[in-house]
Order: structure tokens, then C-alpha cells, then sequence
């Protein structure tokens, strides 16, 4: 560690030199929460903390899907300059606090029981070595098909529940000379596409293949037929999708131009930017094959090992993120669920009250899994080689064997 | 004491640069260099020594195939191109036409833009829904194809057809300066022995054109080398990973999946690639002038 700070100093020096201290009864934040709704949301929290006299320094960097925040905090870190919290997904706070960077919030989190009303699989990357050392503040679910209703109705079609009746819909749209299926063409939304296939075929595929990364299930024949529904898919996808962004195949699906997307409950937020009602002008239901089960992806805000001056600062700022009326108004700007269980649903959309209804059934029955596609089901490096494998097979005209043989390769290669 | 202050102030002068560009520029390469042979993740840490084993999964890599497949592709049409182009371009403005200035700076105006610029106008142009392709479409000639963009084996030409766009103009100025500074009177001379323009051209102006070669393929080849901004902004290393060139990939592994070792790899690579290719040209077009 020591050095590490002293190599890095050297990188750094310039770093060390912008960044002010930070105060005692202040919390420095970094996230990437900047679009209108997020920054409402923000804001809750904020005043929030001002209210219990802590004041909040921002420190926003927008873009990438927080590709561009994570470098420059890597940058602050090894500068030794840590801001007091950021947002991070599931396996990044599990890598920085495998990297020892992390503080401790278990006075805090004993105190407020979170240990009762955070699902266990959000409390396995909140908390490390039995210590908690990020506080979870959502759920957002990935596997989701997004209809347009109107057109639903006009072709007499029903949300399917199999994958039968999703190709047979995606005929008939097709019949209409509507675009089937809405996709956007960058590699982490062909992969939650996919995940939801694998999650489809059975949850324990998903488990061995993908949270477990077991070589023998990632070379099966299921992930084989996996490929085979991707190659489907596929084919009722308009063949301008490369490139493009999610909100505009989303985009797509509200103004009726296409008939489905499969796209995390983020799109929500379109869909209510548009002055549609989720669950009624745009229909929601889970991929079909994965009702039963759930993934997830979070944001956490993690906690950083930071001198007894501050500590105070940042369990009052803990302590805010975890308490149930933020979590309610935040939730409620970002279209995911609270990541406390104990938050009544009275006042969310349909869509988001069947979530935490299945949250609960996917709890009870143990089929709770984090996302592969959105940084709760591998660590980086090989979440990557999982992400190259399922691109280049959607863009290519590899065969789905061929595809299987890669994905146990790279995977391989990438641990 | 004066005298010797004097007598060594070039070199003062001189000093802090010189120690800026040791550190920053050679001491970041030897950095790099240690850091390829470490086992770093996250962070660089330099207590666990793995020798070559990152140049072996860097090779191993399928992305990496890619990326030096395209970098073979692009770097070779780029180079080629822009330089045939270029040279074309100066020899045509060189005829003493009428309105040069006026061309010549808008050949060159490209240039002046980013190639972030560069990158988004011609993702616009070549998209099939938005630009050339849906253009044609509307003036009637509906069976015009042109989806390159969205075509994984075809991706990367359109980085080419961008890249030559924007650098054309600066190798034509490159061309020009070296035409006017041709010795007029050699041209008179073969005009006299009875050499044609073609002949005067071919054993005469570009034989004396060899310096501004050597510049331009200097200067465009540690371009190909370094476009990162041009595949970014026109494709995003799609569709796929179709596009990925050296420096996309030396980004994506040092900064977004924790691989920081393998990430300083490709860099050694990229280096090794570019020295490859630059130093023999370098040193044979040097000793031929001596």
C-alpha cells in the first residue's frame, strides 16, 4: 500500500494540488446522477443533510455511465485524496473494498437494523468481511419488455409469456410493417438481452453460467440455445440498430414506430418524459420465461476510509441514504424500487408495485441474482470478455456453437 | 564568472524542457514499461512480477486480433490515400491556376477541425436513416445502398473514408511547399532536353519530393497510430467491437475493466508497432541523404 501511494504520488502530484480538504461536518459526493429527474433526487438528499447541519459538496461528472466518474476517482484515490462517498454498482464496491479503501459503517447500520430490511444479495456486496461499507439506495430491475399498447391493441396482441408467443407477436408486427423489436446496438444492451434469455431458460444456468462462471455450464447446450433466441431476436431487428443509444429504441416503442424493447425499468423514465403512463399506454412485463426470478442491478453510495474528523459526516450521510422517505422520493425519480423492503408501494406505478411484488416472491424463493449486464454478476475484467463474446456473436453471423466455444474461452482467459 | 554564465545559457535554457520531457515523456514510457511486466488490476502495484504472461494475453485476446487487423487496414489506406490524394491535389493547384488561395484553403479546412468534429458529421452523413443513403432514397433513387456503418466488415472503412477526409488538405499543403521549392531552373533544363510534363514529373519533380514524403508518412503514420478520438466519436468501436483500433482497446482494458498490466501490454505493443514500422523508413531515407 505504502508503495503504491508513494509511485502514485509521483503520477498524481497534480491532482493533490486542486483538491481542497474537506471540511469536518461536511460530505464530499461523487456520482453521476446529473440528468433532471436524478438531480432532483440528489438534491432530496442534500437538503436532507443540510437539515442535520452536514453540508454537501458535489462533485458530479456526467457521461459513460459513469465510466468517466470512475477514472477520475481512481485518479483522486491514488492521489490519497479520497472523497468522502461515491456512487458505485455492486462489484465495483466489492473490488475497492477488496483493494482496502472502503470505510466501516456498521455503527451506523446496527443501529438502523440493516441487516433486516436489505435482501441478502443486495447485502452481499454492500457489506465485506461482515462489515458494511456501502449503503444501497435502489433496485433497478433489467429484464423488462416495453410495449407500445396502442399498437398492442390495434394488432389484437397480448404480452407474451413464452418465447413462443414472443416471436408469434413479433410476426405479426412484422406483418404490419412495424419493427418487431426496438434495439439499441452497444454491447451492454445486447448483454442484458441476453442475460434475461439465459435467466429465461432456466435460473440455475444463470447462477452456475453467470455468477458462478462454472466452464462446464458456460460451454452447456442451453447457452447454445441462448445464442440460437439471440440469433432469433435478431432477425426482427431493424438493421440500423448499431450504435444506438437505449432512450432512442425506447424512443421507438413510445411513438409506435416499433413494437417492443427489451430494456431495464430506466426506461420508465422516457416513457413519463413523454407524458405516458408506464403500465397503460406503454405496457411492461418481464421477459418471458423469467417471471419468478429477478435481477438486479444497484447503486451504492460507497464509503471511503476517511480520517475520524469526517466519520461523523458520513454516517449522518449514510444514515440519510438509507432512510425510507429518501429512498421513496429518490426511487420514485429514477423508476427502480427501494433497496429497503419495508417501503410501502402505495404511491409508485404499476410496473414498480409488480417489482417489489416479485422482489419479495424472487426473495423468498432464493432466485434473486445480480445483473451480469450492469456490474452485479462478474468483476470487470471478465464481465467484459462475457459482454465481447454476446456483441460480436449479435453482429456477426457466428454460429451459436462457435459462440458457446469463445465464451468458455474468454472467460477463461479473462479470470 | 560572467562570461561562463553566459557561455552556458543555451543550455540553461534548455534545462527544464529537457527535464519535463525526460520525465513525462521517456520516464512515463519506462513506467509503462515496468508496469506491463506486473500482475496490476486496479491499481498499479508492483510486488507481483509475471514476466511476458500480459503480452501473452494481450495476443491472445480476440479483441486485440481485431484491433491490429483494423490498425493494419486503416494505417495502410490512411497513409496511402491521404498521400495519393495529397500529391494529386498539390500537382493540380501547382499549374498556376486561377483562384488558389481560395482552394487551397478549402482543402485544408478539414484540418482545422477536431476529429471529434470529423467523427460525428460523417457518422451523421454515412448513417443510412439520417444521411447519404436516406438523401437518395428521397430524390427518388430508392435502391441506393450505402450502410457501411452499421456493417461489421465494413465498419472500419468508414473510419478510412473520415480520417482521409480530414487529413487530405494537410498533406496537399505539405506537397505544395515542397513543389514551390523545387529549383525552377532544373525544370527548365529538362523542358530543354525535351522531357514531357509527365517525364518531368515522374523523373524529375518527385524524385525531389522525397523529404515531404518522409514527413508526411512520419506524421500520418504516428496519426493512424494514435486515432482514438476519430473511431470514438464515428462508431464507438462498433458495431461490435468491429472498429476497435490499438488505442481503444490500451484505454478500454487500463481504464474500464481493471486490467491495467495487460493495458500497459498493448501500449509496449503499440509502441513496438509504430517503431516497427517508422525506424527502418526513418533510417534509410536518412542515410540515403547523407
Amino acid at each position: 500500500m505504502k508503495h503504491l501511494r508513494v509511485t502514485s504520488a509521483l503520477v498524481c502530484a497534480s491532482a493533490m494540488g486542486l483538491a481542497a480538504p474537506v471540511a469536518a461536518d461536511e460530505v464530499e459526493v461523487m456520482h453521476w446522477w446529473t440528468s433532471g429527474g436524478e438531480g432532483a433526487a440528489v438534491a432530496v438528499l442534500k437538503e436532507d443533510l443540510e437539515g442535520k447541519g452536514t453540508t454537501w459538496r458535489d462533485m458530479a461528472i456526467a457521461g459513460g455511465g459513469g465510466e468517466a466518474a470512475m477514472t477520475a476517482l481512481r485518479a483522486r484515490v491514488t492521489a490519497g485524496d479520497p472523497p468522502t462517498a461515491a456512487q458505485m454498482l455492486g462489484m465495483t464496491v466489492r473490488e475497492w473494498a477488496n483493494e482496502g479503501f472502503l470505510g466501516d459503517l456498521n455503527e451506523i447500520a446496527m443501529a438502523e437494523n440493516w441487516d433486516e430490511v436489505v435482501p441478502p444479495a443486495v447485502q452481499a456486496f454492500g457489506k465485506h468481511d461482515g462489515k458494511w461499507v456501502a449503503a444501497p439506495v435502489n433496485m433497478h430491475r433489467p429484464h423488462w419488455v416495453w410495449m407500445n399498447a396502442e399498437v398492442f391493441a390495434a394488432n389484437g396482441l397480448e404480452p407474451p409469456t413464452n418465447w413462443d408467443e414472443f416471436f408469434a407477436a413479433a410476426d405479426v408486427l412484422q406483418a404490419a410493417g412495424i419493427v418487431p423489436i426496438a434495439q439499441g446496438g452497444q454491447p451492454w444492451q445486447e448483454a442484458t438481452v441476453w442475460e434475461a434469455v439465459v435467466l429465461s431458460l432456466d435460473p440455475d444456468l444463470y447462477r452456475r453460467a453467470i455468477i458462478e462462471a462454472d466452464p462446464e455450464a458456460l460451454g452447456s447446450a442451453q447457452i447454445t440455445e441462448s445464442f440460437d433466441i439471440m440469433r432469433r431476436i435478431r432477425g426482427y431487428v431493424d438493421d440500423n440498430f448499431a450504435g444506438r443509444d437505449w432512450n432512442l429504441a425506447t424512443a421507438m416503442v413510445i411513438n409506435g414506430e416499433a413494437g417492443m424493447q427489451i430494456m431495464g425499468d430506466w426506461a420508465k423514465g422516457e416513457v413519463i418524459a413523454a407524458g405516458l403512463t408506464p403500465g397503460e399506454d406503454i405496457l411492461c412485463s418481464v421477459v418471458p420465461g423469467t417471471q419468478g426470478s429477478f435481477l438486479f442491478n444497484t447503486d451504492f453510495f460507497a464509503m471511503f476510509d476517511v480520517g475520524d474528523d469526517q466519520r461523523n459526516a458520513q454516517l449522518n450521510m449514510a444514515s440519510s441514504a438509507m432512510s425510507p422517505t429518501f429512498q421513496e422520493t429518490f426511487n420514485l425519480a429514477k423508476g427502480s424500487i427501494p433497496a429497503r423492503t419495508d417501503v410501502p408501494g402505495d404511491n409508485f406505478d404499476a410496473c414498480a408495485q409488480q417489482s417489489m411484488a416479485d422482489l419479495a416472491e424472487a426473495t423468498a424463493a432464493d432466485q434473486l441474482y445480480g445483473s451480469l449486464a450492469h456490474g452485479h454478476g462478474q468483476p470487470a475484467a471478465s464481465q467484459r470478455a462475457y459482454l465481447d463474446v454476446v456483441t460480436q456473436h449479435f453482429n456477426s453471423d457466428m454460429s451459436s456453437e462457435e459462440a458457446t466455444e469463445l465464451l468458455v474461452q474468454s472467460v477463461a482467459a479473462a479470470q | 564568472m560572467l562570461r561562463t554564465l553566459r557561455r552556458f545559457t543555451p543550455q540553461l535554457a534548455l534545462l527544464p524542457s529537457l527535464i519535463l520531457v525526460t520525465v513525462t515523456v521517456y520516464g512515463f514510457i519506462a513506467f509503462t514499461v515496468i508496469l506491463s511486466f506486473t500482475g496490476s488490476r486496479m491499481f498499479p502495484r508492483f510486488t507481483q512480477w509475471v514476466g511476458f504472461e500480459q503480452y501473452g494475453r494481450v495476443w491472445a485476446n480476440p479483441r486485440w486480433e481485431v484491433a491490429v487487423e483494423n490498425f493494419l487496414i486503416f494505417g495502410t489506406l490512411y497513409i496511402l490515400l491521404t498521400l495519393i490524394i495529397g500529391v494529386s491535389l498539390a500537382i493540380f493547384l501547382d499549374q498556376k491556376i486561377r483562384a488558389e488561395g481560395v482552394l487551397r484553403t478549402i482543402y485544408l479546412y478539414p484540418m482545422a477541425l477536431s476529429f471529434i468534429v470529423t467523427g460525428v458529421a460523417w457518422q451523421w452523413i454515412m448513417s443510412p436513416d439520417l444521411g447519404l443513403e436516406r438523401a437518395m432514397h428521397i430524390w427518388g433513387w430508392e435502391s441506393f445502398r450505402f450502410d457501411w456503418i452499421k456493417d461489421s466488415d465494413m465498419a472500419i472503412y468508414c473510419v478510412v473514408i473520415a480520417g482521409v477526409w480530414q487529413a487530405s488538405g494537410f498533406v496537399m499543403a505539405l506537397f505544395l511547399a515542397a513543389l514551390r521549392g523545387i529549383n525552377q531552373e532544373i525544370l527548365s533544363a529538362a523542358k530543354i532536353d525535351g522531357a514531357g510534363p509527365v517525364q518531368v514529373y515522374r523523373h524529375v519533380v518527385v524524385p525531389a519530393l522525397r523529404p515531404a514524403f518522409l514527413t508526411a508518412i512520419v506524421v500520418q503514420g504516428h496519426l493512424a497510430i494514435k486515432s482514438y478520438d476519430l473511431v470514438i466519436a464515428l462508431t464507438r468501436g462498433g458495431p461490435g467491437f468491429s472498429t476497435e483500433l490499438p488505442s481503444t482497446f490500451m484505454y478500454a482494458f487500463t481504464f474500464t475493466r481493471n486490467e491495467m498490466a495487460m493495458g500497459a501490454a498493448s501500449a509496449v505493443m503499440m509502441l513496438a508497432l509504430i517503431t516497427a514500422l517508422i525506424v527502418p523508413y526513418l533510417y534509410s531515407e536518412l542515410r540515403n541523404e547523407r
